[in-house]
Parts: C-alpha cells; sequence; structure tokens
C-alpha cells in the first residue's frame, strides 16, 4: 500500500469525531470515481466510522494502517 | 445508498448546548449513513434557533458537574449549529419548528435561523416520522 497513488490527502489530525469521516465524505463527492483519498486521523471514532460508511456508500476501503498516534485510511472512489 | 432508510426522528425539547451538540452528532451520522432525519423543534430547543441566539451560551445540562462543564467548554468540536449545517450538506435533513412552541414564544418564522426549514404540527411531524424511531431530547 505504500506505493499506492494517492490522488488527494487530508490530514485530520486532531479533529473530533465526526470530523475526518465529514472530510472524507466531502473530499468524495468533490473528487472523481477512481481516484484514492487517503485521511489521516487521530479520533478513535474514525476506526469504526469510516469502514462502516464507505461500505455502506459502496467504495472501496483499500487499507487502514495504524501510525504512531493516529490512522491512516486510504479509500477507493468506487461509483 | 439508494435503498430507501428508515428515517431518523429528533424531537429536541432541550436547548442546552450539550445536548443539542448530542443531537447534532445523531443528525450528522444518520445522514451520512443515507438516512433521512427529521428533527422537530420544542420549548427550549426551539429557542436557540432563533436567528439572534444561536451562536449565544445556552449553557449545559443540569447533570454537568463544574469539571465536566469545563471538560465539555474545552472541547474544541464544531458548534451545533456547523454540525447541523453539515448533516444537511450530506444527506436528507429536514429542521421543523413545533407550530405550539412558535406560538408559546410569539414568534414567527422569520424569526429563526435559516436551518430551519419550516414549521409543523405535531401530527404532520409524526407522519414524517413513518416506521422510524423517534428520540426525544
Amino acid at each position: 500500500m505504500s506505493t499506492m497513488q494517492v490522488d488527494r490527502s487530508i490530514d485530520a489530525r486532531g479533529m473530533p469525531c465526526p470530523g475526518p469521516l465529514m472530510n472524507l465524505i466531502g473530499a468524495i463527492r468533490q473528487g472523481q470515481v477512481g481516484q484514492v483519498f487517503e485521511v489521516l486521523s487521530s479520533d478513535e471514532g474514525s476506526k469504526t466510522d469510516i469502514p462502516a460508511w464507505v461500505a455502506k456508500a459502496k467504495h472501496e476501503l483499500v487499507g487502514v494502517v495504524d501510525e504512531d498516534g493516529y490512522a491512516r485510511f486510504v479509500v477507493r472512489r468506487a461509483r | 445508498m439508494n435503498e430507501q432508510e428508515r428515517p431518523l426522528s429528533l424531537v429536541l425539547f432541550s436547548g442546552t448546548d450539550d445536548k443539542l451538540t448530542a443531537a447534532a452528532v445523531l443528525a450528522v451520522g444518520a445522514a451520512a449513513m443515507g438516512r433521512p432525519v427529521h428533527v422537530f423543534l420544542q420549548y427550549y430547543a426551539l429557542d436557540a434557533f432563533r436567528a439572534s441566539r444561536v451562536c449565544a451560551d445556552h449553557g449545559l445540562a443540569p447533570e454537568a458537574t463544574a469539571a465536566q462543564a469545563a471538560a465539555v467548554r474545552g472541547h474544541p468540536g464544531q458548534h451545533w449549529s456547523e454540525l447541523l449545517g453539515q448533516a444537511k450538506d450530506v444527506g436528507d435533513v429536514d429542521v421543523q419548528a413545533c407550530a405550539l412552541s412558535m406560538e408559546v414564544y410569539g414568534i414567527g418564522r422569520e424569526d429563526l435561523d435559516p436551518l430551519v426549514d419550516g414549521v409543523q404540527g405535531v401530527a404532520a411531524f409524526m407522519a414524517s416520522a413513518t416506521d422510524g424511531q423517534v428520540v426525544f431530547m
């Protein structure tokens, strides 16, 4: 995953729930199908919220990587 | 997200900033997950949605201790009006003022913040709730 091309990266570290998810939704709506989005979040809620929303919205969760003090969520807009 | 989801209906009675924030967070989550959200503003919650008072200090629920109040006030989260605006932006969120409460305060539609979509009677609100949950806060 480290080699994956990311079209847009959102640094939402420090934002409380549901901020990181809302930033991701906003970015995906502005983007295009096939593009890859990355969100950095230190909010614990993101670990459940982002996968739940990605599944519901029928996009693709490419990966979740735990970093030091935050997590990196990589999502491909699928439709 | 095209399948019809059950609506979430929030009846907001309390007008303190903590309860309004909790309600706005629920609205954002439901809207993001594709559920229609109906918000019905009564009494103290309606008062907080007056255009001139949205940004005022609405206090906290009586159960907040001094230490909890300091923690809540010191938290850098978004204001409930901003969260509700985001909910409307990502989903189907309708905010209605309770007609009875409007009469209690003697106010009109023009006195309310633009987040409020209209004035509704209780029967119309219940009709819009259909088979979804109704949550009273």
